[in-house]
């Protein structure tokens, strides 16, 4: 077995807030392998980001603070720990980011040529020839990515501001700059999501060619259940700071284990399902600073009963290799059977009466 | 390298800058201030602190020969005014360029690193701006010997705290903006973010506060003159001309009215331009 590229341990990253401390991130742990791409899996605010950043070191502290005992090891190397110097190579030479807001991630006064060269004379990623550097070396580099990125006439567009490209041209000016340093992991937090579909699609093809290409991992941080479907290998289902299911892709859609999985996929629409309203899951997230005892879905889970008051763990179940949920439902599948299941929402936001279906 | 986008750019700021009628009138001044100011020795009929024959030729009024008239001690206003602009227009630039760099400084570092470094930083700003300047400058000017150079650094010393403010709230913004997570993520350091990332994107209100602020300086430098603790005679300032014909205002107007009339256009100059700046470089002001 191949010795993992990442490995989380045991991750919490705590906030001080005024309404006492958030558990953020609340004890994650997982792999990434090399040339993977692993796909987290979550609502907005359970703790999807702040993992990125965490992973990275690039939390304001405070009010944010590592707990001890977390641990973040790229190929065995303890991030957690390092020197914020080692830190800095790390960054964007063996892990780079990119970002959700193609509009902002960019710095408006600079061509997009010269922050994509800056970042390779940075990191000094020369790809071509030995003993080339400076200026006029990182310039043709950056040309050269630019093109393999799908920006059409390079040479000319290395002199763009970035108010003069659409959207899914400036994600390609991220993607060139955050790949040009040749990085083994590629975090990309919700990548996609501020663009159109058919960009979106567009995007998301060239990531896949790249990694191909390059080899390079990819942990792809998101809410969009279609791009996992697209391109992800295997998939963490995130909630309330916690993973509450680890599987392959196509487990995961074939039979999730977790009732929150299985909410996610119903609320999903379905083009050979006529329905009248998609099943929702009930309730929202809950806050940081108060996350339920017990499990953390209870409260919103239709299967819940007196055992789902003990913390469970994450348990691996028969159905798939490799799989886990944390849900007391994988010792007691017969509970599932009789449970309810998720309904679908009413107009005005609340469940209807359940039992119906 | 200038690309062509951003010659666009630069042509755009333009298009909107010389829409601005009152902007053009002022810059036209102040080219016109400063080629006059650079060319003074060319330019001067006579030299500006000769005295010759101080009874014949002193308190004379407007006329062909000076066209400005002659001060008490005979010396033509004409030639003088065009030496004082030297004078006040280099003050008031380097004491510009002192404020701004010091402002700039102070305030990206507190806006960037924030927390007690920008506590400290803006309860200083507080302070100085809690004492009124002209009390300031005329405190620090007294307790040295009075000279150019003093007036000048002391000018400066006392003008970047608008300047720290104003960068200060803008770094404040910027810093929040995912490029600047980016190029962390990109494994750039924090001095090298704030500096080649950061303060490119806070330069515009900068340089309207320079433009605005320059008016201000050669005010103050007038008023510090005026009062005998700046330049000092016989060299030739605007403010220590008007000094100068204070007694005789009454029966000499033209030795308090030309250098007087040469500090309002000056500075209204800077005003206007800095006024259209303002306008031209906001793309939120778009017509």
């Amino acid at each position: 077995m191949t010795s993992p590229l990442l490995q989380v341990r045991d991750l919490r990253t705590y906030f001080a807030t005024d309404r006492g401390e958030a558990r953020a991130v609340d004890g994650i742990s997982f792999e990434v392998l090399e040339g993977e791409t692993v796909a987290l899996v979550g609502e907005s605010g359970c703790g999807k980001s702040v993992t990125a950043l965490s992973i990275l070191r690039l939390l304001p502290e405070p009010p944010g603070r590592l707990l001890a005992g977390s641990s973040v090891q790229l190929r065995g190397e303890e991030l957690t720990s390092a020197a914020e110097s080692r830190l800095r190579e790390v960054r964007g030479g063996e892990i780079s980011m990119i970002f959700q807001e193609p509009m902002t991630s960019l710095n408006p006064v600079f061509t997009i040529g010269q922050q994509v060269s800056e970042a390779i004379r940075e990191h000094e990623a020369m790809s071509t020839g030995p003993g080339e550097r400076g200026p006029a070396a990182a310039k043709r580099v950056a040309i050269e990515w630019l093109d393999r990125v799908g920006i059409p006439d390079p040479e000319h567009r290395y002199g763009y501001y970035p108010h003069q490209l659409s959207g899914g041209m400036r994600q390609r000016v991220m993607i060139a700059m955050a790949l040009s340093t040749r990085p083994s992991l590629l975090i990309a937090d919700e990548p996609t999501t501020a663009l159109d579909v058919t960009v979106q699609s567009q995007i998301l093809e060239l990531l896949a060619s790249l990694q191909t290409e390059l080899g390079t991992a990819v942990l792809l941080i998101t809410h969009d259940l279609g791009v996992v479907a697209q391109v992800a290998d295997r998939v963490l289902v995130m909630y309330a700071g916690q993973i509450v299911e680890e599987a392959s892709v196509e487990a995961l859609f074939r039979a999730p284990e977790h009732p929150y999985t299985e909410g996610l996929l119903q609320a999903v629409p379905d083009l050979e399902e006529r329905r009248e309203r998609l099943a929702e899951i009930p309730g929202n997230v809950p806050r940081a600073t108060a996350w339920p005892t017990g499990c953390r879905f209870k409260p919103r889970c239709p299967y819940a009963w007196s055992r789902c008051r003990d913390v469970p763990d994450l348990l691996r179940s028969g159905r798939a290799e490799q799989s886990a949920a944390r849900c007391w439902l994988v010792d007691e599948p017969e509970r599932r059977r009789s449970g309810s299941g998720f309904g679908p929402g009413s107009p005005d936001g609340r469940r209807e009466e359940v039992g119906e279906s | 390298m200038l690309s062509r986008a951003r010659r666009e750019r630069g042509r755009e700021t333009w298009r909107r800058f010389s829409r601005h009628r009152q902007a053009i009138l002022g810059l036209a001044l102040i080219v016109l201030l400063t080629g006059t100011a650079l060319l003074a020795p060319a330019l001067a009929p006579y030299d500006p602190d000769a005295q010759t024959d101080i009874v014949a030729t002193r308190y004379q009024a407007p006329s062909v020969s000076h066209p400005m008239g002659t001060d008490r001690f005979g010396r033509d206003i004409f030639s003088r005014v065009l030496y004082g602009a030297r004078i006040s227009l280099s003050i008031g630039f380097l004491a510009i360029l002192i404020a701004i760099t010091l402002g700039t400084a102070i305030g990206a570092i507190a806006g960037f690193f924030g927390g007690r470094l920008d506590t400290v930083l803006m309860r200083g700003v507080d302070l100085v701006l809690s004492f009124p300047r002209l009390v300031l400058l005329v405190v620090l000017v007294a307790l040295f010997e009075p000279s150019i150079a003093l007036v000048t650094l002391v000018l400066g010393l006392t003008g970047w705290m608008g300047v720290s403010r104003i960068v200060r709230g803008q770094v404040l913004t910027v810093r929040e903006m995912e490029f600047v997570t980016a190029a962390r993520v990109l494994g750039f350091g924090r001095t090298r973010i704030l500096a080649r990332h950061v303060l490119p994107n806070v330069l515009t209100p900068v340089i309207v506060a320079a433009t605005l602020g320059i008016g201000n300086t050669i005010l103050a430098e007038a008023a510090l003159s005026f009062l005998g603790l700046g330049v000092q005679p016989p060299t030739a300032s605007w403010g220590n001309m008007v000094a100068s014909g204070r007694d005789a205002m009454l029966d000499a107007w033209w030795i308090t009215t030309f250098p007087g009339l040469a500090i309002v256009f000056t500075v209204m100059a800077f005003n206007l331009v800095g006024d259209g700046l303002r306008d031209a470089l906001d793309p939120r002001r778009v017509s």
